[in-house]
């Protein structure tokens, strides 16, 4: 049996599947990150909140967390999309990684923002260039950076095109402008006071840490899907396929039920 | 090979050296910046020592942005980038030379003038050594990274600014570095030695990646 890997990479195809899919990860998306909610507020150990109320400002780790692992990944998303966009010229790959980018800039948003409240109680300020969150501010930077790149252009192939370059080197950058944040003094790096083990983290915390992390994920694809739908409506707005639809979904609420739709289309096409 | 790069930097720089306004708008640019912070912050002694490299640092990587706009501008004008496209030279090299040029022109004007701005922060003569040692291998990489960025921004209205937003991210490292050696070097000379090996290892792999991703970005622009 012959595969046609390529069959979902063209625009036309993959519109109605996008369509479909929407509606199914947003119902995920909602039903994971209510469950997660639920676990994480009554249903913890309690090893922090229990013992002392007025630390029951940690339960925002549940959002803290899931958006920041979404912010990070969610930029290797689009970089990977730029990739295989330059690589194999398939224009649904730059769809692709524009429609990631606005999810992925408003995680990074709400990461620092929850971090910045988070911080409140706990430091007792709201900013305190803490690595982690500088890092997550720069990350922002870049997003931004690729949106305003793509803007900026007008012709749509050199914008995709120059965007995703940016989105690599972006990608290659990050690992050292992260280091350097990390450890701004080399002499001692070892006394890096950002340590994470999930192994230390109690499982009544985890698991509904990662269920909303799964819940995210699956928003992300939904509004990413939804934006790709309109992008790709936008982009293909003179192609044949998308002209026959608007006009026969124009027939269907307009026409009413009795019409067939090949003929109202045909008339259509005529008058364009 | 060698010629062609030999040829694309004497060119740059005859054609600077004509016009030497723009050379020496992007050095007053830096001078008048870091005069600046010692009016906007009260001119302690004690404040300035420790304000100084970080200061110094940022206007260096504000004046590099600020002179990139013209690294490829003039020639994207005149259509003598097409031409050096077509050249059927490896672009990569040629991109080098102009980097190499434009470094000259506007990186190595403030490495020597560094140390008369140190002086306004009061800086230790060594922190000042430090400090032109850090900057001769940094700034390097700033335009590296920067002809990136003005290669991808190319003919775009508004690209100055826009380029500031896409490449001064991705100077943090060179800068925290950069500044971290000298506010090191205050304390203690012989803690500087990662630093510069840093900066070093950022000079290399700039030299051997950036020019590659700025003659991509410039095929890009030019299609």
């Amino acid at each position: 049996m012959k595969i046609n890997w390529f069959k979902y990479a063209s625009p036309a195809s993959f519109y109605p599947l996008a369509g479909q899919l929407v509606p199914k990860f947003a119902a995920v998306a909602a039903v994971l990150v209510l469950i997660g909610l639920y676990v994480g507020f009554f249903h913890t150990a309690d090893q922090l909140g229990g013992s002392n109320p007025q630390k029951e400002y940690y339960r925002i780790i549940f959002v803290h967390v899931p958006t920041a692992w979404m912010s990070m990944w969610l930029y290797l998303v689009l970089a990977g999309w730029s990739a295989i966009g330059l690589v194999f010229n398939t224009r649904l790959s730059f769809m692709m990684a524009n429609a990631v980018a606005p999810t992925g800039a408003i995680f990074t948003f709400l990461a620092l923002w929850t971090g910045a409240l988070w911080g409140r109680p706990s430091w007792g300020t709201y900013w305190d260039w803490d690595p982690r969150l500088t890092s997550e501010l720069i990350l922002f930077f870049l997003y931004i950076g690729y949106m305003a790149l793509h803007s900026a252009i007008d012709d749509s192939r050199r914008a995709d095109r120059a965007a995703a370059l940016l989105a690599i080197v972006g990608v290659v950058m990050l690992p050292i402008i992260y280091w350097s944040i990390n450890c701004p003094d080399p002499n001692n790096c070892a006394a890096l006071h950002q340590r994470s083990d999930p192994g230390s983290i109690h499982a009544s915390i985890l698991i509904p840490m990662l269920l909303i992390t799964l819940g995210f994920w699956s928003y992300s694809f939904a509004t990413a899907f939804m934006r790709l739908r309109d992008i790709i409506l936008t982009r293909e707005a003179d192609s044949a396929w998308v002209r026959d639809m608007l006009l026969e979904a124009r027939a269907d609420t307009g026409g009413g039920s009795g019409t067939s739709s090949g003929v109202p289309a045909g008339a259509g096409r005529g008058a364009v | 090979m060698l010629k062609v790069f030999w040829c694309i930097l004497t060119r740059d720089i005859t054609l600077a050296l004509r016009r030497r306004t723009d050379v020496l708008t992007t050095l007053f640019f830096f001078v008048i910046v870091v005069s600046l912070f010692p009016l906007g912050v009260g001119s302690e002694r004690e404040l300035l020592r420790l304000l100084g490299p970080g200061v110094v640092w940022v206007a260096a990587l504000l004046a590099s942005m600020l002179a990139l706009e013209r690294l490829f501008a003039a020639d994207y004008d005149d259509g003598t980038l097409e031409q050096l496209l077509l050249a059927g030279q490896p672009l990569s090299l040629l991109v080098l030379a102009k980097v190499v040029a434009h470094w000259l022109l506007t990186g190595l004007p403030l490495v020597v003038i560094a140390p008369l701005m140190a002086m306004q922060y009061s800086l230790e003569p060594i922190a000042i050594l430090v400090m032109m040692a850090a900057l001769a291998l940094g700034t390097p990489v700033l335009s590296l990274l920067g002809a990136i960025g003005a290669a991808l921004t190319l003919g775009l209205r508004g690209g100055g600014i826009l380029l500031s937003l896409l490449i001064l991210p991705l100077y943090i490292p060179v800068l925290v570095y950069g500044a971290g050696a000298v506010s090191v070097s205050v304390v203690e000379i012989a803690d500087t030695q990662p630093y510069f090996s840093l900066l070093g290892a950022f000079l290399v792999a700039a030299l051997i990646l950036a020019p590659p991703a700025s003659a991509a970005a410039l095929r890009i622009s030019m299609e």
